[in-house]
């Protein structure tokens, strides 16, 4: 069993888990992932990892709850346990070698930005970030960005804190003002990636998305997790998950994530009438 | 034993109704009586040759074990099959005995050949309700070694080595141990609890299981050598990843790989209200799985109890299904309507990317080929479309590169298949490997056999160290 030791809410749905598990711990590198199970019947979910504690054993990650097994996850509290908690999975985020880069963070995908964007700056990098939110309340890690980029630009939706817009409009205000960047690397929600690689295109720079598409077993078995990148089938779970974000069929890797959306939206009700709350 | 029974039939499985059971997930097999086993055995003639051992790819001695059931030892004929395989319970249901044993048997000349996997089935069904000796852990003789994989091929291999009293771990990628026989095989064919019985069943014989452990990246072979004291480690990871067809409409909403589809259902439960994982909701909905193999036979039949009405489409004919035969016949009575000599070329999706049809193409049998089997040639012009809501892709696999990228002077084949030699060593000193790991996707039995071997391989390696 994977103990959770420390549990602390960033915001109200957006919680940070470090769990103990000494075998993931000390493998963990910045852009792999881990498949967690809540409970003997729960789904296995795929979750980018945030920090590691090789010392302490200690793997954290950083969750939204937006789904029924996320919602169970939240309601688990500091001291308990989760049921399954496996990796690291997938490779690991090239960051060797680059002299000036750009990370585009969106929203709790800044969570899994930090520690690529850290690994960057660790490496010798010059560091850029472009970090978006929906609003004031959600900004989160804003300091860590800050400790570690020479550039941080954090935008919301609504302008209630930063800059006022998406994140494709700061990214293209800082290659306007003739950054040259070796690589951008974008991690978000997927709509932010396809349009941070729309953007970096004409530009001409490589541009490295995460995907995290629909998984189960995460080792390669399943083949549940493909992707077209570049007219051929990939598996984000042993071939990514990162991916040149030129070459992903974006709108087919949308639409495959929502396959299974009124499924999700049903049983997050149900797991919100278990725990007699209303559905966020 | 001099009263033969010369019935030239043997004697039928009790099964479900095919309408009942095509709605529901309990096995469909129900297993001899008492009275059943007794005549079947009856049939066996103990001839001298006992063509049917040789026939077993890990040589069951098979007429002393029917001359024990004879005897109304069961417990006795048990004790004959576990000498020489791990699994009874498991082999009795999902070996393709028509193609091994029971091909061999000499009954099979006039009339049906003895049913020799039915009978070990009794045997180890009765073994499991009556026996309550839990198996005894052997001393240990202080040789640590890994085991990769927990499917058939490592729990063969970890079962022999811990009767030898060697301290065996097995290390599991997913949260269940079992490998192909929880995650591939469904319940309504090898019930899950027998599985867990096996387990159970090594786990008293001092063998560990460690679960979620994916060797390859959260320990590599190398490390489970060089730091954790393995002094031999035997690959037994399975087949990986899902092959596909490489035509346009592959990644649509609605076309899954049988491994997928199969892991949805069997390992995570999706058809049951209190499992998370999602599926499709097959319902009055109609699916083409592609394929004939045993594999495609069960993504049809799971299909069928989601309530979808389903195509089986095949590029050869009825006569070239690679699947076993038991299987297609149940499929058959089923109500799974086989499509055979079509091919797909196309799958079409709506605006949403949806499954809504396949294109297929008629095909006819033409030379054979590599494979001995003939050769499928496309009918020019003959493209029609087939609507389906959902396609399931059940056409094999690769091996999975996560073991040979990891491991230092690891060879693979061009396919990927870890290399071995006769004794299954790879080209690295102490790491043995067998099962569909090496052969690509075959049967149980066979990654059984390999087990086997591996575990005979590991301990002459150690005791000669």
């Amino acid at each position: 069993m994977y103990r959770i030791v420390k549990k602390e809410a960033l915001k109200p749905t957006v919680i940070l888990y470090e769990i103990e598990a000494p075998m993931v711990a000390k493998k963990a590198q910045p852009g792999q992932f881990i498949i967690l199970r809540v409970d003997e019947n729960g789904e296995r979910i795929p979750i980018t990892i945030h920090d590691y504690d090789r010392e302490k054993g200690t793997v954290t990650i950083i969750v939204q709850t937006v789904g029924a097994t996320t919602e169970k996850l939240s309601h688990k509290q500091q001291g308990e346990c989760l049921h399954d908690f496996v990796g690291p999975l997938g490779r690991p985020t090239e960051t060797e070698g680059k002299k000036k880069v750009c990370v585009v963070g969106g929203g709790v995908g800044c969570a899994i930005a930090y520690p690529v964007l850290k690994k960057f700056h660790d490496c010798g990098a010059e560091v850029h970030a472009v970090v978006g939110f929906k609003n004031k309340d959600v900004v989160i890690l804003e300091d860590k960005f800050k400790a570690v980029s020479s550039v941080l630009k954090v935008c919301t939706d609504d302008g209630s804190y930063g800059q006022k817009g998406l994140v494709t409009e700061a990214l293209k205000e800082l290659l306007d003002a003739g950054n040259v960047y070796d690589e951008i690397f974008a991690i978000g929600p997927m709509i932010m990636m396809k349009f941070v690689s729309k953007t970096t295109e004409p530009y001409g720079i490589p541009t490295t998305v995460s995907m995290s598409p629909i998984m189960i077993d995460g080792t390669g078995m399943c083949g549940g997790c493909r992707l077209t990148v570049g007219g051929e089938t990939k598996f984000a779970c042993v071939d990514g998950p990162d991916f040149d974000g030129h070459q992903v069929d974006w709108d087919l890797a949308v639409k495959r994530n929502q396959m299974y959306h009124d499924f999700e939206v049903h049983k997050h009700e149900e797991v919100c009438n278990l725990y007699k709350q209303e559905v966020k | 034993m001099a009263n033969f029974n010369m019935r030239t039939e043997k004697n039928p499985m009790p099964s479900q109704d095919p309408n009942v059971r095509n709605s529901n997930f309990l096995e469909v097999a129900l297993g001899y009586t008492e009275e059943q086993a007794l005549d079947e055995a009856q049939r066996c003639l103990h001839c001298k040759n006992h063509p049917c051992v040789s026939g077993c790819p890990v040589n069951v001695k098979i007429p002393e074990f029917i001359g024990k059931i004879v005897a109304k030892d069961y417990e006795g004929a048990y004790q004959v099959i576990h000498e020489t395989s791990s699994l009874p319970a498991v082999c009795g249901r999902v070996c393709p005995q028509e193609s091994q044993c029971e091909m061999h048997c000499v009954r099979g000349k006039k009339g049906d050949p003895v049913g020799i996997g039915r009978l070990e089935r009794f045997v180890a069904d009765w073994h499991n309700a009556h026996s309550t000796e839990a198996a005894a852990k052997p001393a240990s003789n202080g040789h640590k070694v890994a085991i990769v994989g927990s499917g058939p091929a490592g729990l063969t291999c970890a079962g022999d080595l811990a009767k030898k009293g060697y301290e065996v771990t097995v290390f599991e990628a997913l949260h269940l141990a079992g490998g192909v026989l929880v995650y591939g095989i469904p319940e309504f064919r090898l019930p899950k609890a027998i599985v867990q019985k096996e387990v159970d069943g090594l786990k008293a014989m001092g063998v560990k299981v460690e679960t979620n452990t994916v060797v390859g990246r959260t320990i590599t072979i190398d490390e489970l050598m060089e730091e954790n004291g393995f002094e031999a480690v035997f690959i037994g990871s399975g087949a990986g990843l899902p092959m596909f067809m490489h035509i346009p409409g592959e990644n649509l909403k609605g076309v899954y790989s049988a491994n997928e589809f199969l892991t949805r259902i069997n390992l995570m439960k999706a058809y049951r209200e209190d499992s998370d994982t999602p599926i499709m909701d097959l319902k009055g909905k109609k699916v083409a799985v592609v394929g004939g193999g045993n594999v495609a036979m069960d993504a049809a039949r799971c299909s069928k109890r989601l309530g979808a009405e389903v195509w089986v489409v095949y590029r050869r004919g009825m006569e070239e299904l690679p699947a076993r035969h038991e299987e297609v016949e149940h499929a058959i009575e089923e109500g799974i309507i086989f499509k055979t000599l079509n091919n797909p070329v196309q799958i079409n999706g709506d605006e949403q990317d949806c499954v809504k049809s396949m294109t297929c193409v008629e095909m006819e049998l033409g030379e054979p080929d590599a494979s001995g089997r003939r050769r499928p040639i496309e009918k020019k012009g003959s493209e029609f479309e087939l609507p389906v809501d959902a396609v399931i892709m059940s056409l094999g696999t690769s091996p999975n590169p996560l073991i040979k990228s990891t491991t230092k002077g690891l060879e693979v084949n061009k396919k990927g298949g870890i290399i071995v030699n006769e004794d299954g060593l790879t080209s690295r000193e102490g790491v043995y490997a067998g099962g569909d790991a090496v052969t690509g996707a075959a049967t149980v039995i066979l990654a059984m056999g390999a087990g086997k071997l591996g575990a005979k391989s590991i301990d002459e390696y150690l005791s000669n160290k």
